[in-house]
C-alpha cells in the first residue's frame, strides 16, 4: 500500500498505518511525512490537559460530539503514560469515547508517552499532522494526566484547555507554577460537586495576580462532562479564543514558533543520528582513553565535530 | 525504535464481568505491550473499528456470557474486512472445551480458559504475533 497516497485519498487504514510508522520510526516514516506535509496546516488543534481523573477523556468525547453536530470532522490523539520500567502501557482513554467509534467523521488514536515526560509523546506532533493531512477539521489532543510541569501541549495546540476539578486540595498555589500558566481557558469539570464555585474563585484570584496577562483573560466555564452540561459554554470559550488569536496575529505567531521548533527538533535528531553512526564502535575506546586521562572530553568533541562537519 | 506490540483488549457482548480482561490487560502491560482497553459491552463493529484506528497487532477478547460462538467469529470477520489481515485474534473466558475447535476454525488463533497462567498468554502472543 502506498500509505501517503492512500491516506490523502481518505483511506482510514492508511491513516492508521501512517501513525504506526511515525510512532515506531519506521524508515518509510520520513518519506510519508514528506508527502503529507504540504497538505497540513488546515486543522485547528485543541489541547485538553489536566490532572488524572479530571475527566479529560469524557470531555474530549463530548467536545468532539459537539463539533460533529456542527458538521466538522474530528481527529483525536489520546495520550496515556508508558511504564518507565517495562515499556508497556494501558491506553484507556477510548473507554470514555465509545460512542464515537462508529462515527466515520471521527478518528481516535491512543498513544503511549514512550519515555517523553512533557505530557505527550515525541511523535504526537507528527500524528497530528497525519490527521490534519487526512482532512480533519478539528484535532483534539488529550494529554496524560498531568501534575505540575507537563506543558508540552502548548507547543502542539492552538488553544489549550486546562480541566480542573473541585476537591483536589484547598489551595490552588500548589499547582500554580505549572499547568495553570498554560491555560488559554479553564474549565471546572464535575462542577455539581461541592467546592466548584470556590475553585472558580481561586482560579480567578490566580488570574488577578497574573502580571504577564495580555488583554486575553482566560475564561472559566463550569461543566459536568459526564452529562454534557456546559459543553456549549466551553465550546463558546474555545471559539472566542480562536477568533481572538486569529484576529491579533497570535495564532500566526504560535504556528511560526511551532514550525521553527519542529525544524530544530528534526535537525537535532538528524545530527544525533549522524553522531551515532560516526562514532559506532569507537565509543568504548573514547571512554577508555578518557578514564586513563589520555585525552579530555572537550578536545575529543572538538575533533569529532571537525570530523563530522566535513 | 523497536516495533511495539499493540493489543486491543475488548469485551464483546453484554456481560459486565471485566475482572479477567483487566487482569490480562495488566499482565500484557507488564510484558511491555501497549494495551488499548475499550471497556465493556462492545459490539463486534466497534471492536473492529477500534482495531483499525489503533492499528493493533493483537485483538484479545473476553466473554463470560456464552455468546462466544456468535461474537468471536463475527469479530474475526469484521477485523479481516477492515484490512487488518495479519492481526492475531485470541479469545478467553468461560468457554466450553467443545466450542473451541469451531472457534479456531473461524480464525480465533487461541482460546484461553479459566486457570490460564497470564505468562502463557504473553508467551503465545510473543510467539505468534506478526509485526
Amino acid at each position: 500500500m502506498d500509505i501517503a497516497k492512500e491516506l490523502l485519498a481518505g483511506n482510514r487504514l492508511a491513516l492508521s498505518k501512517a501513525i504506526t510508522a511515525i510512532e515506531n520510526e519506521y524508515e518509510e516514516a520520513t518519506d510519508i511525512m514528506r508527502q503529507l506535509y504540504p497538505h497540513t496546516g488546515h486543522a485547528y488543534v485543541l489541547g485538553i490537559t489536566g490532572p488524572p481523573g479530571a475527566g479529560k477523556s469524557t470531555m474530549t468525547e463530548k467536545v468532539a460530539k459537539a463539533y460533529r453536530d456542527q458538521g466538522k470532522t474530528v481527529g483525536i490523539i489520546a495520550v496515556d503514560p508508558t511504564s518507565p520500567f517495562t515499556g508497556g502501557a494501558i491506553l484507556g482513554d477510548r473507554i470514555r469515547m465509545n460512542s464515537l467509534t462508529l462515527d466515520e467523521g471521527v478518528f481516535i488514536r491512543s498513544m503511549g508517552t514512550r519515555g517523553s515526560l512533557g505530557g505527550l509523546s515525541h511523535k504526537t506532533a507528527d500524528a497530528v499532522k497525519a490527521l490534519d493531512a487526512f482532512g480533519k477539521d478539528i484535532i483534539i489532543v488529550e494529554t496524560v494526566g498531568v501534575g505540575q510541569s507537563e506543558v508540552d501541549i502548548v507547543k502542539a495546540a492552538d488553544t489549550t484547555v486546562v480541566v480542573l476539578i473541585p476537591g483536589m486540595g484547598d489551595d490552588i498555589q500548589a499547582i500554580k507554577a505549572g499547568i495553570l500558566e498554560i491555560g488559554d481557558l479553564f474549565t471546572v469539570n464535575k462542577s455539581d460537586l461541592d467546592g466548584a464555585d470556590k475553585l472558580v474563585k481561586e482560579i480567578n484570584m490566580m488570574l488577578d495576580l497574573d502580571s504577564l496577562m495580555t488583554d486575553w483573560r482566560p475564561p472559566i466555564s463550569k461543566v459536568v462532562a459526564s452529562r454534557g452540561e456546559g459543553i456549549d459554554l466551553l465550546l463558546a470559550d474555545v471559539e472566542k479564543h480562536r477568533s481572538y488569536i486569529e484576529g491579533n496575529g497570535e495564532l500566526n505567531r504560535r504556528r511560526t514558533k511551532r514550525a521553527k521548533d519542529e525544524l530544530l527538533d528534526i535537525l537535532s535528531a538528524g545530527i544525533e543520528k549522524r553522531i551515532k553512526e560516526k562514532t559506532e564502535g569507537r565509543m568504548d575506546g573514547f571512554v577508555e582513553s578518557l578514564k586513563k586521562r589520555e585525552t579530555d572530553p572537550y578536545s575529543l568533541v572538538s575533533d569529532l565535530m571537525g570530523e563530522m562537519l566535513k | 525504535m523497536e516495533k511495539k506490540i499493540r493489543v486491543l483488549v475488548a469485551k464483546p457482548g453484554l456481560d459486565g464481568h471485566d475482572r479477567g480482561a483487566k487482569v490480562i490487560a495488566r499482565a500484557l502491560r507488564d510484558a511491555g505491550f501497549e494495551v488499548i482497553y475499550t471497556g465493556l459491552r462492545q459490539t463486534p463493529e466497534q471492536i473492529a473499528e477500534a482495531a483499525l484506528q489503533e492499528d493493533v497487532n493483537v485483538v484479545a477478547m473476553s466473554i463470560l456470557s456464552g455468546a462466544h460462538p456468535h461474537l468471536f467469529p463475527k469479530v474475526v470477520e469484521l477485523v479481516r474486512e477492515k484490512g487488518l489481515t495479519d492481526a492475531l485474534i485470541i479469545g478467553g473466558g468461560v468457554i466450553p472445551e467443545g466450542d473451541i475447535p469451531a472457534l479456531k476454525e473461524a480464525g480465533v488463533a487461541e482460546v484461553f480458559t479459566p486457570g490460564t497462567n497470564t505468562a502463557d498468554v504473553v508467551e503465545f502472543i510473543k510467539n505468534n504475533v506478526k509485526l
